[in-house]
């Protein structure tokens, strides 16, 4: 059928209104019109990069980097290589994302939970948290947090100190087992407080601005999902005699899931983006890292690849786990 | 004893609410003690211990920056003329009466917020210990507000509707006197962008920003539900690498690479380069909503419209879009104040927007320890602009709702 | 339309990489750039008493601020002709390469790595301020050595060379300790301030311009050690050494004009000495009487007597702005003339 139209056309319309050339030369054009803006851009960028004399190259990766990161998971010192140092970044990274996943979506569900509680004041201390956190910038309160609140906590024998941990303006200290088996709690030596498990501040804060904000919109996430279960089923557990919290965990939650887990992972996802702002409160995140070793080595093209991809692969990681997740929480069709 | 009092409704309520249970009550109990402590030491601080004269001092900074103080009667034209514009829209918006309800000059929040704001202006001013020529002009700015909202509301039904069709048309033509105003031209002085900073700078990259992002975000959302294997994998590319980088990086990737990419000379200056890349950003976000919003609408509509021998421009126009664009609202207008909230992030790459600005403030010793009253300030800033979004996009959305308007007039 | 504009913008860059300077018959794109713009964008610091700084009026002032108003007189024999940049320091280099400013004028070391063509490919210009890393602390801590330091944390501004001289001074010494990095000087001294760290390293001259702006400056003592060698240069990019070199002898000019004794006030008399008398010929020709030593730069042939005409000479601008006129009172120390046993010292003008 088609095929006789446009067997006809061809005979009766001019090529310019021709159904399935003007698709074809709509694309060329385009394509041709990227394809000259990133040539022109690419032919730039060569030309005042050999200027620059700073043609890609990969070989400082293996350089000292010289420079220290104060708080890694991976052990890091001076003398490793620059890639070394954008490893221990990317794991301090890795590291604050993590553990703001698991706090967001728990303060999150708490919030998101307590916007349907039966308390009134419960209701509104929810509701006023999503609204006053969603509307002020995150950087804003990163810095808050950090300037504000937690360097204004006390420092030395000043800290507040409770058995088994301490706070001070240093950081928070744990007590755990070192040197084998051996329980120990947190100490002042020499002036500074010394302990088997420390966060500084600088994450702290970032956890903090982190977990608060993404929680606020988790939030948001859960109330959504959980009122899209349809009121009947609330009402029919109820009239069954099932608790309120039973039929929350075995009833509304499984169905909410489903509309709950792709918001999810589009807060997943952002949080994993905001944690490049730790570079405002002093944390050394991957981004971080970065900005000291572009302008130690001066490759600003280099590191900004390596940069982006890190966090494209991060962004790819999390939405492949959200969506395993999401298999598994959808309905099974029988 | 005996005759157990009534309980009046609102007690009733209360109870309800609060202590329907034991374990409620003391929930209930313990959370308002804590809401009294929490709101007794703050007010304690505001009043006792803070020092509100960081902000009283460097308020003329957080305004509009290092903007020339001989040439700042053009901001303030502009303020009163967004002020009328406001109040304008406001009352048409509110106050007009449509088909299916008589309008009523003051619904009830309203009157509420023309309170709110009337007291704002009278108590703000003072607070921060403007001039007092300043504090008139201020009064001045929000009189004409009210006046405006007021005159709309009465006016409206009296107008002829071509006129009140025009309104909608005062912000486009306002935003380009004003962007003349702010940066010169036209026989003004030129002030040139990097004298322009504080909340001037921020509501300017933001609504730079905003504007622009729409139709690029709808052009990028169109490519990618295309039929074009070109244009729809080139949308994806686009969006899906715009959303995997931290923004960040892509601001400074904008103020540091881009000189790499551009012959010398032809790259923008610093703040449009900001703007420009805070614009890129947002429009890959809005695609997506808009997306959503497009898959929302039947694919019988688009069909229909072919049918009916509409073009394929035409049907976009005048079917298809119309209907998404409202679906999307929501969450374009979330994209639009997270956009705003973005808008912080430029103080990382040294430019001086309201976060900038406050930071340099406190970087002098004399206002050493006072980060909490700049930074609450901000807050309270940032809130009223997100709010204020927010109220505005559900008033146009209820106005957009097909339920509330019959079609025909 | 949408297919014209990139060409447009083709078409403009080749038009302006044709038009470069015919008149000098130096060729310098950058220089050129310049001239076409009508100003010099100058990266500073911006928030340095002495150095570089914005007064309460919004206009900056300090040393390096004068070398950017110094080669703006230079190029246009008009000192305000130059729109001042405030960098970070860990933007700083990116935006010298990639022509954000034309130069930088920001206490930047000179170093091998930075300015090796393999490395940031950066020009340096003769060094404005030689200075060594010094630490600060709160006098009541009792620190005094680098030793006493050990696990305590240390804050730094991230992407200075402090920041790498004091990862190797600690690790010489054996001593372990906890960096605390920040992106700018602002949140580097709010931190120590705000009491996170118990030590601040930088430049001694940033540290004593720093304190002298703190509430109680006699509350913090600098340590006696010097950590390194800090010579605080300007630069610009390997890119168009000609235009590296303008900024070098404009900067040597200044070095100069001290060592003949020409001084902002006496410039005009110096010059009309030096047309009066043609026996004076090293005045003649450092003044541009004689010679083309300006044509030569791609400069105007008086561009001595505009840049110390505009900001004076070495010795006025160090006094004025970080020198015993100013509020930092800093010693002239080895940045006096050569003559006086110092380190500044101009190769001859001819």
């Amino acid at each position: 059928m088609a095929d006789t139209i446009n067997a006809l056309s061809n005979e009766t319309i001019p090529w310019w209104r021709n159904r399935r050339v003007i698709p074809l030369l709509v694309q060329a054009v385009v394509a041709l019109v990227v394809l000259i803006m990133i040539a022109f851009l690419l032919g730039n960028l060569v030309r005042n990069l050999t200027a620059a004399g700073l043609l890609l190259s990969w070989r400082w990766l293996n350089q000292p980097a010289g420079f220290d990161i104060s708080e890694t998971v991976l052990p890091f010192n001076a003398g490793l290589p620059y890639w070394r140092a954008l490893l221990a970044g990317l794991v301090n990274t890795i590291r604050a994302v993590l553990v703001g996943l698991v706090g967001a979506t728990v303060l999150g569900t708490l919030a998101g939970m307590a916007s349907f509680s039966r308390n009134g004041l419960l209701r509104g201390i929810a509701r006023v948290y999503v609204e006053l956190i969603r509307n002020i910038p995150l950087l804003l309160q990163l810095v808050f947090w950090y300037f504000v609140v937690f360097l204004s906590l006390p420092n030395g024998t000043a800290a507040i100190q409770l058995p088994g941990l301490v706070l001070a303006k240093s950081g928070l200290y744990l007590a755990g087992f070192a040197d084998g088996l051996r329980w120990v709690g947190p100490q002042l030596v020499n002036d500074v407080w010394q302990a088997p498990l420390r966060l500084s501040v600088e994450f702290g804060a970032l956890l903090t601005g982190l977990i608060v904000y993404s929680g606020a919109f988790i939030a948001e996430v859960v109330r959504g999902g959980v009122a899209a279960v349809p009121k009947g089923q609330w009402e029919a557990a109820a009239s069954l005699g099932i608790s309120w919290i039973t039929t929350l965990r075995t009833i509304v939650l499984p169905q909410a899931l489903r509309v709950i887990v792709p918001g999810l992972n589009t807060q997943y996802i952002s949080l994993a983006k905001n944690s490049s702002l730790a570079v405002a409160v002093g944390y050394t995140d991957l981004y971080s890292v970065a900005e000291t070793t572009l302008n130690q080595t001066g490759r600003a093209v280099e590191v900004y690849l390596l940069l982006l991809s890190a966090y494209l692969v991060l962004d790819l990681f999390i939405s492949v786990l959200m969506n395993g997740v999401n298999h598994l929480v959808q309905i099974k069709e029988r | 004893m005996a005759n157990r009092p009534v309980l009046a409704p609102q007690l009733r309520r209360l109870r309800r609410e609060l202590f329907s249970s034991p374990g409620d009550g003391v929930l209930s109990i313990s959370l308002i003690v804590l809401i009294g402590l929490v709101a007794i030491g703050f007010l304690r601080w505001a009043f006792g211990q803070a020092s509100w004269a960081v902000i009283q001092v460097n308020s003329t900074l957080f305004a509009v920056g290092r903007y020339p103080i001989e040439q700042q009667w053009r901001l303030w034209l502009l303020t009163a003329l967004l002020a009328a514009a406001t109040g304008l829209s406001w009352g048409l918006l509110r106050a007009s009466p449509r088909p299916d309800r008589t309008g009523t000059l003051w619904p009830r929040h309203d009157r509420l917020a023309v309170v709110i704001l009337v007291l704002g202006a009278l108590w703000l001013p003072w607070a921060l210990r403007l001039a007092a020529l300043i504090q008139l002009r201020w009064w001045l700015v929000v009189a004409l507000l009210v006046g405006c909202r007021w005159a709309a509301g009465r006016f409206a039904a009296v107008l002829p509707s071509a006129l009140r069709r025009l309104v909608p048309l005062l912000w486009p033509a306002l935003y380009l006197l004003g962007m003349v105003l702010i940066s010169g031209g036209l026989g003004l002085v030129t002030v040139p962008p990097s004298e322009w900073g504080g909340l001037l700078l921020t509501l300017l990259a933001a609504s730079f920003a905003i504007l622009l992002c729409f139709p690029i975000g709808v052009m990028l959302a169109l490519g990618r539900r295309s039929d074009l294997p070109l244009l729809r994998w080139g949308s994806v590319l686009y969006i899906e690498f715009i959303r995997g980088a931290p923004l960040i990086t892509l601001l400074f990737l904008g103020q540091n690479i881009l000189g790499f990419l551009l012959p010398g000379g032809l790259a923008p200056e610093r703040i449009w380069r900001a703007a420009w890349v805070l614009t890129f950003f947002a429009a890959a976000y809005l695609a997506e909503s808009v997306r959503s919003g497009l898959s929302a609408v039947p694919p019988g509509q688009f069909e229909a419209a072919r049918s009916l021998g509409l073009s394929y421009g035409q049907t976009l126009q005048q079917v298809v879009l119309p209907q998404a664009l409202r679906v999307a609202l929501p969450a374009m207008v979330g994209q639009f104040i997270s956009l705003l909230q973005d808008t912080t992030l430029l103080s990382l790459i040294g430019l001086l927007d309201l976060l900038g600005t406050a930071r340099t403030v406190m970087a002098n010793p004399a206002f050493l320890g006072k980060s909490a009253e700049v930074y609450l300030t901000l807050a309270v800033l940032f809130w009223c602009c997100c709010a204020a979004l927010g109220l505005g996009s559900r008033a146009l959305e209820r106005r957009l709702d097909p339920h509330t308007i019959p079609s025909a007039t | 339309m949408q297919v014209r504009w990139p060409l447009v913008v083709l078409l403009t860059g080749l038009l302006g990489g044709c038009a470069a300077d015919s008149g000098s018959g130096v060729q310098s794109q950058k220089m050129s750039t310049i001239t076409q713009r009508g100003k010099l964008v100058c990266g500073v610091d911006g928030k340095l008493p002495g150095f570089s700084f914005v007064g309460s009026d919004g206009r900056y002032s300090g040393l390096d601020v004068d070398i950017c108003k110094a080669m703006a007189a230079s190029l246009f024999g008009d000192p305000e002709k130059v729109e001042f940049r405030d960098l970070n320091s860990s933007e700083r280099f990116a935006a010298l390469a990639s022509g954000e400013v034309d130069m930088l004028s920001r206490n930047t070391t000179m170093t091998l790595s930075r300015d090796a063509a393999g490395g940031n490919g950066l020009s340096f210009a003769p060094t404005v301020f030689y200075d060594g890393q010094g630490v600060m602390t709160p006098a009541v801590s009792g620190i005094k050595t680098l030793k006493d330091l050990a696990g305590k944390p240390i804050c730094v501004e991230s992407g200075t060379t402090t920041e790498l001289n004091l990862a190797d001074r600690m690790r010489e010494l054996g001593v372990a300790y906890t960096p605390l990095k920040f992106q700018t000087g602002d949140q580097t001294y709010s931190a120590y301030l705000g009491g996170r760290c118990v030590a601040v390293t930088s430049d001694r001259s940033q540290l004593a311009a720093k304190r002298s702006a703190f509430p109680s400056p006699a509350q913090h003592t600098l340590l006696p050690e010097v950590l390194s060698k800090e010579p605080l240069t300007p630069a610009t990019t390997n890119a168009d050494p000609a235009w590296a070199d303008a900024l070098r002898w404009t900067v040597y000019a200044l070095m100069q004009a001290e060592e003949l004794g020409i001084t902002k006030a006496n410039v005009a008399a110096k010059l009309s000495e030096a047309k009066g008398n043609k026996n004076l010929a090293d005045l003649r020709r450092f003044l541009g009487v004689e010679g083309d030593f300006g044509r030569q730069l791609g400069l105007p042939s008086d561009f001595v007597v505009k840049v110390v005409g505009a900001v004076g000479n070495y010795g006025e601008i160090f006094d004025r702005n970080v020198g015993l006129g100013s509020a930092l009172r800093l010693d002239r120390g080895i940045n006096r003339q050569w003559k006086d046993g110092g380190l500044i010292y101009s190769p001859p003008f001819r």
